[in-house]
Formats: structure tokens, C-alpha cells, sequence
């Protein structure tokens, strides 16, 4: 990482920059020069193409969290209108790692519920580094609860490093609220599409993440465990991550094939980040799509499909030749 | 302790070779010689400082059902490695390891027992299974033992004992958290009573899921509950936790906790409860 840019963007952000200056230079004057300019541009797009048909899992956690990526609320106000945002969860405090609140797309009120990051320290700071604490959960929960009443479809755009790890989340019970979401998400009223649009990091991500449809953008990811924390638990070495992201198989190419996502979003080429706008259009593009399919469903079959969609989730085996029945609980 | 670290390497050797293996053992906690077989009828609870020695799944089936039988169901479900998983050693590896150690196919048994003649779903998890973690086989387990409930309508009685989501299945264990937590809807909503056991330790993805949602959540005392390891908090917020934090009276003092248990107690209180919970003449 080298200040706004990934390592493997490098080369294709020094070719356009030659580009910028040559075209600076050229000023529409020399044929030779826009020839030159012409034969530039295509070595960047066919550059771009490898590099990016090709990214490695670590490559792509980087993208995740790239410095310039749009964050939940950049794609709240490029996606809707009227947004307005609300706060706290009657309890103990406003949690600004989550943000919640209605707004419209395509004229159409949904409930928005979105983890989000910061873009400098200060802002970072101010959102936690878009780590919830029991009371975000129980915000977000509020907020749900409040669209489920009032008839609302809820989209949830997911971008965490994790449930925030300390003392005072211990003690509000950070375990206990992410449990009552994951109960309480599944016998909501409304259609809830959930979007991985960033960093979706185990617990944290999941306390959002009970929906009837889940999407993830093409270079998020979403896992069990944090590479780094993942490469700290195997290996006792966090700089081992990238090693832990291949083990894991946490991209949304991967999470299609073990059918935990319905579907992948797909970004513009060289990530979100090269074109906030065209991303939040796809993004609104899928959401409106979805909340179309779900409102045919009566409230009854959308619970009970929700509900069974998490249930047939895993993957294992029958035998019964390895281990003869004993009987438990017997002594002998 | 002091004088026990100043004799590095004297008296400790010594005194090991004066307890013959198996016969007498040490306290976790607050290091009394104990006699084994007294150990054992004193349920695995050290006399002196009422430390909660951790026990087997069978040791909960003998403690709380009529009898101590179970009748398991599922015992025929194991992993299978999904994401092909290698670290030091492979995932099917270490689980045909746990297999053989523990003789049990992963880290829950289930099935149907009775309490006091009444009949419960009730299932218990195993730490010495890869640290009691849940991947597909315990989620499946647990949602099964959950079904069971709603089909013939009788309480859910779950034993916790883990260390959280098992790593080796990936998101798929994440998965098993909203799994369990999403069929727990529906007994909430059909009114049929769950009682939660907490034991040393319950943490991470199971008390993130079904092991917090009991209608009554119930603990053993002194065992280790949270959702993050202390160490990572630590890491985080670099400073010192404070004394008892994250223990089961840690979480009974701040609201997360019905009532902390000793095990000679834990049949008796779950049996009462369940009584309280049951609508009468049904």
C-alpha cells in the first residue's frame, strides 16, 4: 500500500498518469502525439483486464479495503433520495460505527442500515472504524423493527472489520445482541436484501446480516474470521494473511460455489473505487430488482423462506460404519 | 505461590513423582492436591475453592437426564472439508484425530432424554472435540435438536461448551450461527421453553447465537463467557482487564445472565425451571 493506491494498481496508475501529462502536452496539436496517446490508453485497458481477471483472493480483501473505496453512506446518497437519518438505540447511546435511517430509491421508501468506515483518522475515529458495538446492534434492530411495522423493505449494505472488541462491549453484552439480531431479523415483516459492499467480518457482520436475499460486491469478502486474525490463530503470525485468505475462501466467487450468496455484484473494472456512480448504480440496479421479486411474497412465505434458506446452510456428511453405536450415558 | 517459582526446577519434580498418575490430581485454580475418587463423586468440583473441573458431554448426559440415558439421534452426521482446509494439519486429519480421542463424530450429541420424568430435546457440546467449535455438523445437530422441539412440542435443554465458530469451515460455520438462531425464531414463537446451560467456556459464534438465546440462560460458575477472547481485547485496547471479567458472575452482575449454577445444583434448577415454563394441564 503506498498512499491512495494498491501495489498492483501501480502500474496502471502510472500509465495514466504519462497519459494525463502527455494529453496536458499535446493539446490536440501533433497526430504522432495522439497516436501515441490512442496506443497508451489501449496498453492501460489491456493491462487492467489482466491484472484484474487474475486477482488473488489477498488482492482482492486489499481492494475491500481500499483507501478510496465508497463507504455505506457514499452509496446511500449516490443511490437514493431524502435520506433521513436516525439515531440510538433508546438505551444507552448512538452507536456511529452503524448508520440508519429511510430514504428513497426510484421513489420507493426502504429502511437503510449501513456499517460505516471512515476516510481519514479523525473520521475513523468518530465511526469506530465501522466496529458496532451492543448498541449499534440494537439500533440497527430498533430501526428494523420500526420499518417491519410500518411496512418497509430494508437494505443493509455490510463493510466491517468485526464487531468492536472491548471491555464496555463485553459488559453491554455484545455476544447477547448479536444473538437477538440473528433471531429477530428472521421474523421480521419485510423483504431485507443485504449487501456486502466492503469488509464482512465474521460476528460483526452477521449481526446484520440475516436478510432474504444476500448480494456481495464482486471485490468484498466475508468470513468467519479476519485473515489476519485467522493467520494469528494458525500460525502466530498476522503477517501471514494473505496465506489465511487463501485458505479461508472468503471472495464472493467463493461464497457463490459454497452457496452462502445469491448473487455477485459486479464493479466497475479496477474496483468500485474507479467509479463511485457506475458502482452505485449497479448496486441500485440489483436492490430495486430484488425488492420487486420479494413483495410478491405474502409476509408468511417470506419468514418461512428466510428462515429456511439459513437452515439448509452447511455442508456434511452421513456414516455410519466408522463408529458403531454405543450407547451414551453408560458407564462401563 | 511465591515460594513455588523460587524453587524452579526443586520441590515441583519431586512432588509430581509422589502422585501416582491418575490417582490424584491438582486444582486448575487454586492448586489443592485432590484425590481423584473424591474428585469424581464431588462432581469434578475442587472442595476447596469450588472450581468447576471442565467434564465430558457423557459426564452432563449422567449429571442431568433420568438414568443418564440419552437417546442420541444424528450420531451419524460428521464434517467433511469443504473448503479443503490445511494448516498444520489437515482438516480431515484433525478431525479423525478428535474422532479417536473423544470417540464421539464431532463436538455435540443429541437427542431425547427426560428431566424428572419430563421429556426435553437436549443436546450438550463436547470441548475436547477441536475445542467444542461448531461447523456444519454441530449447526445441523443443534438445528435438528431445535426441530425436535417444535415437532413434539417439549423444552430444549442445550449444554454449551466452546470456543466459538470452527475456523476450518469458514463461512459456512459463520452460517450455522444464523442457522440455529433462525430455527430458535420459531420456538420463541410457538412458546415452547429453552434452557440455556453455559460452562467453561462459552464463547464467540455459540454465545453469539443459540447459547444467548435461552428464554433462561443459566451458567456454571467461574466459566469463561464472551463474545471476543480476552487476549484480542487485550490486543485491542492495550490495557489490563480488569479481575473476574468475562467470567459467569461478570456476566450475571451485568444483565446477561438469569442465574449462576454449581453442577451438584444443575439438574434440580433446570427441572424446576422447566416446570415454570410449561403451561399447566398441557
Amino acid at each position: 500500500m503506498n498512499g491512495q493506491y494498491l501495489d498492483f494498481e501501480k502500474p496502471i496508475i502510472d500509465l495514466e498518469k504519462k497519459i494525463r501529462d502527455m494529453k496536458d502536452f499535446a493539446s490536440g496539436e501533433s497526430i504522432e502525439l495522439i497516436r501515441e496517446i490512442q496506443l497508451l490508453e489501449k496498453r492501460r485497458d489491456r493491462l487492467q483486464e489482466e491484472i484484474y481477471s487474475r486477482l488473488t483472493r489477498w488482492q482482492r480483501v486489499q481492494l475491500a479495503r481500499h483507501p478510496l473505496r465508497p463507504h455505506s453512506m457514499d452509496y446511500i446518497s449516490l443511490l437514493s433520495t431524502d435520506f433521513v437519518e436516525l439515531h440510538g438505540d433508546r438505551n444507552f447511546r448512538d452507536d456511529k460505527a452503524v448508520i440508519g435511517g429511510f430514504g428513497k430509491i426510484d421513489g420507493k421508501p426502504v429502511l437503510f442500515i449501513g456499517q460505516q468506515k471512515g476516510r481519514d483518522t479523525k473520521q475513523n475515529l468518530y465511526h469506530n472504524f465501522g466496529m458496532m458495538h451492543p448498541e449499534g446492534y440494537r439500533k440497527a434492530l430498533r430501526l428494523m423493527q420500526l420499518a417491519s411495522r410500518f411496512k418497509r423493505p430494508i437494505v443493509i449494505l455490510i463493510d466491517t472489520p468485526g464487531a468492536f472488541p472491548g471491555i464496555g462491549a463485553e459488559e453491554r453484552g455484545q455476544a447477547e445482541a448479536i444473538a437477538r439480531n440473528l433471531r429477530e431479523m428472521s421474523r421480521l415483516k419485510v423483504p431485507i436484501i443485504i449487501s456486502v459492499v466492503g469488509e464482512g467480518a465474521s460476528g460483526g457482520a452477521l449481526g446484520i446480516g440475516i436478510g432474504d436475499r444476500v448480494l456481495m460486491l464482486e471485490n468484498s469478502w466475508y468470513s468467519v474470521i479476519s485473515p489476519e486474525g485467522c493467520a494469528a490463530i494458525l500460525w502466530r503470525d498476522s503477517s501471514r494473511a494473505s496465506q489465511a485468505a487463501e485458505a479461508l475462501r472468503l471472495t464472493a466467487f467463493d461464497l457463490i460455489e459454497l452457496k452462502v450468496i445469491d448473487r455477485i455484484i459486479p464493479e466497475p473494472l479496477g474496483g468500485a473505487h474507479r467509479n463511485n456512480k457506475e458502482s452505485a448504480d449497479i448496486l441500485k440496479r440489483e436492490i430495486l430488482k430484488d425488492i420487486e421479486e420479494l413483495s410478491l411474497f405474502s409476509v408468511e412465505e417470506l419468514r418461512r423462506k428466510r428462515i429456511e434458506k439459513f437452515r439448509n446452510m452447511g455442508v456434511f456428511l452421513k456414516e455410519n460404519h466408522l463408529f458403531p453405536d454405543k450407547e451414551i450415558g453408560t458407564d462401563t | 505461590m511465591e515460594w513455588f517459582k523460587k524453587t524452579k526446577g526443586g520441590p515441583l519434580p519431586q512432588q509430581k513423582k509422589e502422585i501416582p498418575n491418575g490417582l490424584w490430581t491438582k486444582c486448575e485454580s487454586c492448586g489443592e492436591i485432590i484425590y481423584v475418587k473424591e474428585l469424581e463423586k464431588a462432581l469434578w468440583v475442587c472442595h476447596s475453592c469450588n472450581f468447576h473441573f471442565r467434564i465430558k458431554s457423557k459426564d452432563y448426559i449422567e449429571l442431568l437426564l433420568d438414568e443418564g440415558v440419552l437417546e442420541e439421534f444424528d450420531r451419524e452426521l460428521v464434517s467433511t472439508d469443504p473448503l479443503k482446509f490445511k494448516d498444520s494439519k489437515k482438516y480431515p486429519d484433525r478431525i479423525r484425530d478428535s474422532r479417536n480421542k473423544t470417540g464421539l463424530n464431532d463436538a455435540v450429541t443429541a437427542g431425547i432424554g427426560k428431566i424428572d420424568g419430563k421429556e426435553i430435546s437436549f443436546a450438550v457440546m463436547d470441548f475436547g472435540f477441536i475445542g467444542g467449535s461448531m461447523g456444519s455438523v454441530v449447526g445441523e445437530k443443534i438445528a435438528r435438536a431445535i426441530e425436535r422441539s417444535l415437532e413434539r412440542k417439549i423444552p430444549l435443554v442445550i449444554v454449551s461448551c466452546s470456543g466459538g465458530a470452527r475456523m476450518q469451515e469458514g463461512i459456512l460455520s459463520l452460517m450455522q450461527m444464523a442457522k440455529t438462531s433462525a430455527l430458535l425464531a420459531l420456538l420463541y414463537e410457538a412458546n415452547i421453553p429453552f434452557i440455556s446451560v453455559l460452562t467453561n467456556p462459552t464463547t464467540a459464534g455459540v454465545m453469539a447465537s443459540y447459547a444467548s438465546l435461552g428464554d433462561v440462560v443459566i451458567a456454571e460458575p467461574k466459566a469463561l463467557l464472551g463474545f471476543a477472547g480476552p487476549r484480542v481485547i487485550q490486543q485491542t485496547i492495550s490495557q489490563e482487564l480488569p479481575p473476574g471479567f468475562q467470567s459467569s458472575e461478570f456476566f450475571l452482575e451485568h444483565g446477561f445472565l438469569d442465574k449462576v449454577v454449581e453442577r451438584k445444583n444443575l439438574k434440580k434448577t433446570i427441572s424446576l425451571l422447566l416446570d415454570y415454563l410449561t403451561p399447566q394441564g398441557s
